[in-house]
């Protein structure tokens, strides 16, 4: 059967109160901006509380579900035929030739659900059900009617037009993003910071990026993958602004004048400070990292406390209580993992401790930094000023 | 200012050639296998560049089997010749510092039941003599080398090795990959006693994905790409008439005005070891003058990550490769630059220069100041 519609279902968002249509109209673009990366013309509408995905020309259906699942807020959505001609020879010739080329196999069980929307459409549901069950009993004699666990759900909506469906694929749930304001991701190239930034992005918020360059610790390779792991999450999030900072002169800096086993800590100090810097100009209102308690040493809750108290903004630690392998689960689902694991040389290494802090006290870090405090600032300054950017949106 | 100083990984193609190879793409992109003139046509620029390449061996054209490079070429005389030869001994040797494109097939060749002979290198690079007398049995059917090494370009002594193993068995085949040497040194393998010769064109400024291997005519070996029989059921698949124009004209343009072009390589050089030999605590691995090839130094500097003086360098305009895989990528660190006994701290931190005669003495002169620059102020930073 080749489709040409889609019904979108959208649950979470289908509450909202007065603030409804501002979800409605989110998800609706963010539905055209993904259809976009499909080829073929498509129109997104809204009509009576159901938003359509029509196809106007040909196009791939795998390509066109794929999209339709990278959209927050879509709960689940459904293929289906619409006919335009309201009449019960209309629909019957449409439900008997939709069960004839969506199941090639006719040995099931079926239910037909009728919604008559439009009361002034003859008949009740009731017996526009029982009147299709039989036409479909009559022209499909495998098949068999199962009232309380059947396996195909044939749902016929009368409203201004009549949709007949029965296939319903899960959508990405979450809501549209663009309903909740916007923050700044910390983008490394590993795989926990990409699938927080999927995280948050999925509750509504639109995100931008940061990543710390460190040149020549680390390599035009590295910071290709951030470019490579952003653009995979822009799938889902929309475009991503990456903001390029360069790291390497703070880094020296604390190297050569802190504790060494304290380095990391004070660089992820740092980091945040910068993060916050980019996110208030750029009108953010939260950091997001992918820690995960425990994870690191800089991942410890000592640690956390430590690099929390230069954060003004809240930080959303969406994987804070998530196993390793769960969050590898999620980078595998939405598409970063390969690019997460890909080995390029990072020389950062040599910079980390052998045995770095795990329980560092706030008093004693702040202790240490001070000695750099001053020259640091500058140095940060100079890095919020020279950073680059990159637009990264999805292919 | 850009250097490219990374001649040994690959080089820019020559106008000549790139030229060759569009109006092989865009005019006559004929089938040398089709009966008709478009045909006729494209099987001239077939035989033109074997005419070349076997007129800078000495050797007959049909000896000359086009191949996708040196990898192929390496897989093919390998596998080739171990299959066609089993009959006679299961023993292959080799020495510990070969390219993965020959230690690699060889181990596929142990896994069916060949044993493999690596023969370890002197503190230069150079096969220990006395180890392969040593290691030729009656069994031993093929011993493979490279002719320059790639890492630190030491230069095989390919004719002595022949002699010892012709002089023990003249049936053993010696295949030599030459993918270094080729248009850095005259090669001729009737006189030198190499059976089989590994090379790739992308190395000496011709097109990447082309290759040939010089095959002795009295040498057998199976193919391993079957299909349409061409170039004599040896190499089955279209002929890559671009590449193998392209591979000619840049095996011409290497062998022109040799003797001059080589020098003037070498005398950069020579340039690059007086300068580095002098640093703090560098150390080079090649060998001045004729000694060793022209075209390849490598440099350890003690107590320098050699990615980070790569990207270092690289943010100077530079472009070089570092002496070895990163180890904890790669835990097999550079077999060349262990086979010599360097010691295990600079394993890590070492860079390899390669040259060609587009290079200039006043990039060696960047270089060397880049270098005398960068490593003071790297070693600040190295793990505490």
């Amino acid at each position: 059967m080749k489709f040409k519609s889609f019904l979108i279902k959208y649950g979470e968002i289908g509450c909202k109160g007065k603030n409804r249509f501002m979800f409605e109209d989110a998800l609706i673009k963010q539905l055209r901006l993904a259809m976009e990366t499909v080829e073929g013309q498509f129109r997104v509408s809204k009509e009576r509380g159901r938003i359509y995905v029509d196809a106007e020309s040909d196009y791939d259906y795998d390509d066109a579900v794929a999209a339709i699942k990278t959209v927050f807020g879509v709960h689940s959505f459904s293929p289906m035929v619409r006919v335009e001609e309201k009449s019960m020879d209309a629909i019957n010739k449409a439900v008997v030739e939709y069960i004839d080329t969506v199941y090639e196999d006719k040995n099931f069980s079926f239910k037909v659900d009728t919604r008559r929307a439009d009361k002034d459409f003859p008949g009740t549901s009731e017996t526009i059900n029982c009147d299709l069950g039989g036409l479909i009993l009559d022209t499909f004699p495998e098949t068999h009617v199962d009232v309380h666990k059947p396996e195909v759900m044939l749902k016929v909506e009368i409203r201004n037009n009549i949709n007949i469906y029965s296939i319903e694929i899960p959508g990405p749930g979450g809501m549209p993003v663009g309903t909740n304001g916007k923050a700044m991701l910390l983008l490394s190239g590993g795989i926990d910071s990409p699938v927080a930034g999927y995280m948050i992005a999925k509750r509504g918020v639109k995100i931008e990026a940061v990543y710390f360059h460190a040149p020549p610790y680390t390599s035009e390779r590295a910071k290709q993958k951030v470019i490579d792991l952003a653009t995979k999450v822009a799938r889902y999030s929309g475009p991503i602004n990456l903001h390029i900072v360069n790291f390497t002169d703070i880094q020296m800096l604390i190297y050569e004048k802190c504790p060494h086993e304290e380095l990391t800590i004070i660089m992820r100090r740092y980091m945040m400070r910068i993060a916050q810097e980019i996110a208030k100009n750029n009108e953010n209102l939260a950091l997001i990292t992918g820690e995960s308690i425990g994870q690191v040493a800089s991942q410890t809750v000592q640690s956390l406390v430590t690099t929390d108290a230069v954060c003004e903004m809240p930080v959303f630690r969406p994987l804070i209580g998530f196993d390793k392998q769960e969050i590898i689960d999620i980078s595998e689902k939405i598409g970063t993992f390969e690019t997460s694991i890909e080995p390029y040389e990072d020389c950062c290494t040599i910079f980390v401790a052998k045995h770095p802090v795990t329980k560092p006290l706030l008093e004693k870090i702040e202790k240490s930094e001070k000695i750099i405090a001053e020259e640091a600032e500058k140095m940060v300054a100079t890095a919020v000023a020279t950073k680059e950017r990159i637009l990264c949106k999805a292919k | 200012m850009r250097v490219y100083f990374d001649n040994a990984a690959t080089t820019a193609a020559s106008e000549g050639v790139a030229r060759i190879v569009e109006k092989t793409m865009r005019e006559d992109y004929g089938n040398p296998s089709s009966k008709h003139i478009m045909g006729v046509e494209a099987e001239r620029y077939l035989r033109e560049a074997s005419e070349i390449i076997a007129s800078t061996l000495k050797c007959k054209e049909k000896e000359i089997l086009f191949t996708s490079g040196g990898t192929e070429s390496n897989n093919t005389a390998l596998i080739g010749c171990a299959l066609a030869n089993q009959r006679a001994g299961k023993h292959i040797i080799t020495t510990g510092i070969e390219h993965a494109s020959v230690y690699e097939p060889l181990l596929f060749l142990e896994s069916l039941g060949f044993e493999i002979t690596a023969l370890p290198v002197d503190e230069t690079g150079h096969v220990k003599l006395d180890e392969l007398k040593k290691s030729l049995r009656p069994d031993t059917i093929l011993v493979s080398t490279m002719m320059v090494n790639n890492e630190i370009g030491a230069i095989e002594p390919v004719e002595e090795m022949s002699k010892i193993i012709k002089g023990y068995n003249s049936g053993i085949l010696y295949h030599v990959d030459a993918i270094q040497a080729y248009g850095k040194l005259r090669i001729y393998p009737k006189r030198l006693g190499i059976d089989m010769l590994s090379v790739s064109g992308h190395k000496i400024h011709g097109p990447k994905g082309i290759g040939f291997l010089y095959i002795d005519e009295k040498v057998k070996i199976k193919p391993i790409m079957y299909g349409g029989g061409q170039q004599r059921g040896l190499r089955s698949g279209t002929i890559n008439v671009p590449g193998i124009a392209g591979l000619g004209q840049a095996a011409k343009e290497a062998y022109d005005n040799f003797e001059e072009r080589i020098a003037y390589v070498t005398s950069i050089k020579d340039m690059l070891i007086d300068g580095a030999s002098q640093m703090d605590g560098v150390t080079v691995s090649s060998l001045k003058g004729n000694a060793g090839a022209p075209h390849i130094v490598s440099i350890s500097v003690e107590g320098v990550k050699s990615e980070v003086l790569l990207h270092a360098l690289e943010d100077k305009g530079i472009c070089v490769s570092s002496g070895s895989a990163c180890s904890t990528h790669h835990p097999g660190i550079s077999g060349t630059l262990k086979g010599i006994g360097l010691r295990e701290s600079l394993l890590d931190s070492t860079i390899r220069v390669s040259l060609c005669e587009l290079n200039t003495k006043e990039e060696a002169e960047y270089f060397l100041a880049a270098m005398e620059e960068l490593i003071p102020q790297l070693r600040r930073f190295t793990r505490k």
